[in-house]
């Protein structure tokens, strides 16, 4: 009578489980970002490399002082990241090129179904409707998943604070300018209109739209469009993204559909796994020929086998 | 202690001292001792020093992380977030804590209670090795205070790590519930041992669904990171069961390891039942663990060619996979199934040694050196963080000691009432013990026949 207490429980609990848990799953599989997001296209060949954008976003976002200047030409030496103190940052690639070396400003690419909202287990992360995917600092326990799952390896972590370590990374201004309708401020102190806010609908047709008007500038692809099931973020670029420090080697699916197999493995053990074992424990229990099939004392144990 | 044993000391294996008075607390604790005699032994191991040593350094550095923040103790990089705390603390403890599910359904649901003289250890093994992956994580978390925050402030259900967050805590109260009945053997609260007793089954059956279900979360977690991780460590299809089934012989393994350390190093602790049977249960543990390789090593191979990933071999990165698998996995194999065959104990547990090695390995390798494998530079944790990660590796060792020491793990608690009913259950262990502590013998099996 205990036992199928415990089995109805069992199943009962495991599956309601499972139904919250896979729902959501199937429910983020389909989804190809809310029609009216925003977005922003970045034309890497108009890009002259001015750190203007940095500057603008360190002011805008409050952040500490840089270690060295935004003028400083010196930081294109080495390929940088996002971190907590720099939400974005612009790097220098095929220096060696007669054409002249190529601009890139990196940030987070706010995907269409970002990885850092389905791996984040107190669900600190929101994809708003204006395309922006911003992150809740109340509720992060600070255990990093979403910069493990990053394909675009865009958050950073506050290591240095010990009382309150968040994440920080690009939230497309939404708090201060998104929300309002404004652009973000990077692109609006772009001295070069490489970038270019809009909906990300029609910036999609405007970067094919450059690409048919001067196909000698670009390589036929728009990055962003479809990687990782689309980001905000588009780049075009006059060379193959790879040589630009793209990773060109994602999936058009979202992160999360690697995930999927496991996801729906679990209700499955849930709820096989109880019939399963007690089945076996009750065959194995009428061999012994014990009501009580447990602990038996010493002189039935030596005879065994 | 020995020593001491050899002097007439009469070891605390059931309620009741020599004279047949009841052992107060302060005395099952002291193990019988004074408190003088007690520190003397304690000053004489020499392991107590080395655990000493690592304390005065680590404890202040660890002190240290929570007041000067992660920055300050571990590398603090934003390429590689997860460190040694959680690529090994958490990610290789927890596949070496699989054993207390799987003895738990050998004795308890598959009836092979020829297994229980370990199945008490195998337990202990699998709680402490999920509280001690859980310290390391709370080393690790940014805001560690907040662990509770997926439980009741927010949740994220369609996270893998919702996952584990559930059923690392669900399946720690369960081996709390499932260890308690020693503990109340050594407290002395029969009710609440018999309480127990009576959902033995549902906490077996739930440890395996949850073991299942988090050992394979596990390797999940990577699944979020597709390019990051190699290849030959990456299969999207595949990882959960990666995971889930390397935990298995690296469960079983972790407790031949421990047994045999204990065996060695803590003899006069285990009973005559422990000693007689842990060849026998070591072989058939071995046994268990060869099929969970053999699986292993064949499904690796399968993830390979489902992706069709054989080029990657030829490489640096191949090299270190084959040496991981051949060392790790195929070596051990061997050994094992030879030392079974030809009950060639030292050999058996030489294999068993070696997986551990190898689990530990794949984990390590997975979460941290072969992680972001596309980035030039690799991360080296820095000393502070080797430091932290060894301190808490040290008090795990303390506290399975202390633990060990006390309870009824390796030794059955015996029980005055029943010195005439089974007379001959447990003959006196320790060579050159004194006549006069010969006396109450029985064992507590024949207690659990009255719930």
């Amino acid at each position: 009578m205990k036992r199928r207490n415990f089995l109805k429980a069992c199943l009962i609990g495991g599956t309601t489980i499972a139904l919250g848990k896979t729902n959501k799953g199937w429910a983020s599989g389909s989804f190809e970002g809310y029609p009216e997001a925003m977005g922003v296209l970045v034309d890497t060949t108009r890009c002259i490399g001015c750190r203007s954008c940095e500057a603008a976003c360190n002011k805008e976002q409050k952040l500490p002082e840089p270690d060295t200047s935004f003028d400083d030409p010196s930081v294109f030496e080495h390929d940088r990241r996002p971190t907590a103190k720099a939400y974005t940052v612009v790097n220098r690639y095929q220096k060696e090129q007669p054409s002249g070396p190529v601009y890139r400003k990196v940030q987070c690419n706010h995907c269409n179904e970002p990885a850092c909202l389905t791996s984040c287990f107190v669900n600190a992360y929101t994809k708003t409707k204006e395309g922006a995917v911003i992150y809740n600092s109340k509720v992060c326990v600070g255990c990093r998943n979403c910069m493990i799952a990053c394909p675009f390896n865009a958050p950073g972590y506050d290591y240095d604070s010990a009382t309150n370590p968040i994440v920080k990374k690009c939230i497309l201004c939404y708090d201060t300018r998104l929300k309002y309708g404004k652009p973000p401020a990077c692109v609006e102190i772009c001295p070069q209109e490489a970038l270019t806010f809009g909906h990300r609908a029609d910036l999609i047709k405007l970067a094919h739209e450059r690409i048919r008007a001067t196909p000698d500038r670009y390589v036929d692809h728009v990055y962003g469009e479809k990687e990782v099931g689309g980001t905000s973020w588009l780049y075009l670029a006059p060379v193959g993204f790879d040589k630009l420090g793209f990773d060109t080697t994602l999936s058009n699916d979202p992160i999360i559909s690697n995930v999927k197999d496991f996801l729906g493995m679990v209700p499955m053990v849930l709820s096989i796994w109880p019939a399963l074992f007690s089945g076996i424990h009750l065959l194995c229990k009428n061999q012994e020929h014990d009501g009580h099939g447990h602990d038996t004392d010493s002189n039935q144990e030596d005879t065994k086998p | 202690m020995k020593k001491m044993i050899q002097h007439g000391l009469a070891i605390v294996d059931s309620p009741y001292d020599e004279d047949g008075k009841k052992r107060s607390l302060v005395s099952k604790l002291l193990l019988g001792l004074t408190p003088s005699q007690y520190l003397l032994q304690a000053f004489r191991n020499p392991l107590n020093w080395i655990l000493a040593a690592v304390f005065a350094v680590g404890i202040p550095i660890l002190i240290g992380r929570f007041f000067f923040g992660l920055a300050w103790a571990t590398s603090g990089s934003n390429d590689y977030p997860w460190g040694l705390f959680l690529g090994f603390g958490l990610f290789a403890m927890v596949p070496l804590s699989s054993s207390g599910f799987q003895l738990g359904t050998a004795c308890e649901i598959f009836g092979r209670h020829d297994l229980e003289p370990i199945e008490r250890l195998a337990l202990l093994n699998g709680l402490l090795g999920y509280f001690f992956a859980v310290i390391y994580l709370l080393a690790d978390l940014g805001q560690p205070w907040r662990l509770p925050y997926p439980m009741v402030v927010s949740f994220g259900p369609a996270a893998v790590l919702f996952l584990v967050a559930w059923h690392v805590a669900t399946y720690l109260s369960v081996q709390v519930a499932e260890v308690s009945s020693a503990f109340f053997e050594w407290i002395g609260f029969p009710a609440g041992k018999r309480a127990i007793r009576r959902i033995t089954l549902g906490l077996t059956v739930s440890g395996i669904i949850l073991s299942t279900l988090h050992q394979g979360a596990l390797g999940a977690l990577f699944t979020y990171a597709p390019g990051k991780v190699h290849p030959l460590w990456y299969s999207s299809s595949f990882q959960w069961l990666h995971f889930f089934v390397s935990s298995l012989p690296g469960g079983l393994c972790m407790v031949i390891t421990v047994s045999t350390i204990a065996a060695k190093t803590m003899g006069w602790r285990g009973d005559t039942r422990f000693h007689e049977k842990l060849d026998k249960v070591t072989v058939s543990l071995a046994k268990g663990a060869c099929m969970g390789i053999a699986t292993y090593i064949t499904i690796k191979l399968i993830a390979i060619a489902h992706d069709n990933k054989w080029a990657y071999l030829d490489s640096g990165w191949g090299q270190w996979f084959m040496f991981e698998i051949i060392v790790g996995f195929m070596l051990p194999l061997t050994l094992m199934t030879y030392g079974v065959h030809t009950r060639k104990m030292a050999i058996v547990r030489m294999g068993a040694f070696m997986t551990v090695f190898g689990v530990v390995l794949n984990r390590v390798n997975t979460a941290m050196i072969t992680f972001n494998w596309k980035l030039p530079h690799r991360e080296i944790p820095p000393w502070r963080e080797v430091v932290i990660s060894l301190t808490i590796f040290a008090t795990y060792i303390v506290v399975y000691r202390f633990i060990l020491y006390r309870l009824p793990i390796l030794f059955k608690w015996r029980l005055q009432e029943q010195e005439e009913t089974v007379p001959e259950a447990v003959p006196v262990p320790a060579p050159g013990r004194r006549e006069a502590s010969s006396v109450p013998v029985a064992s507590y099996s024949s207690m659990t026949k009255l719930d």
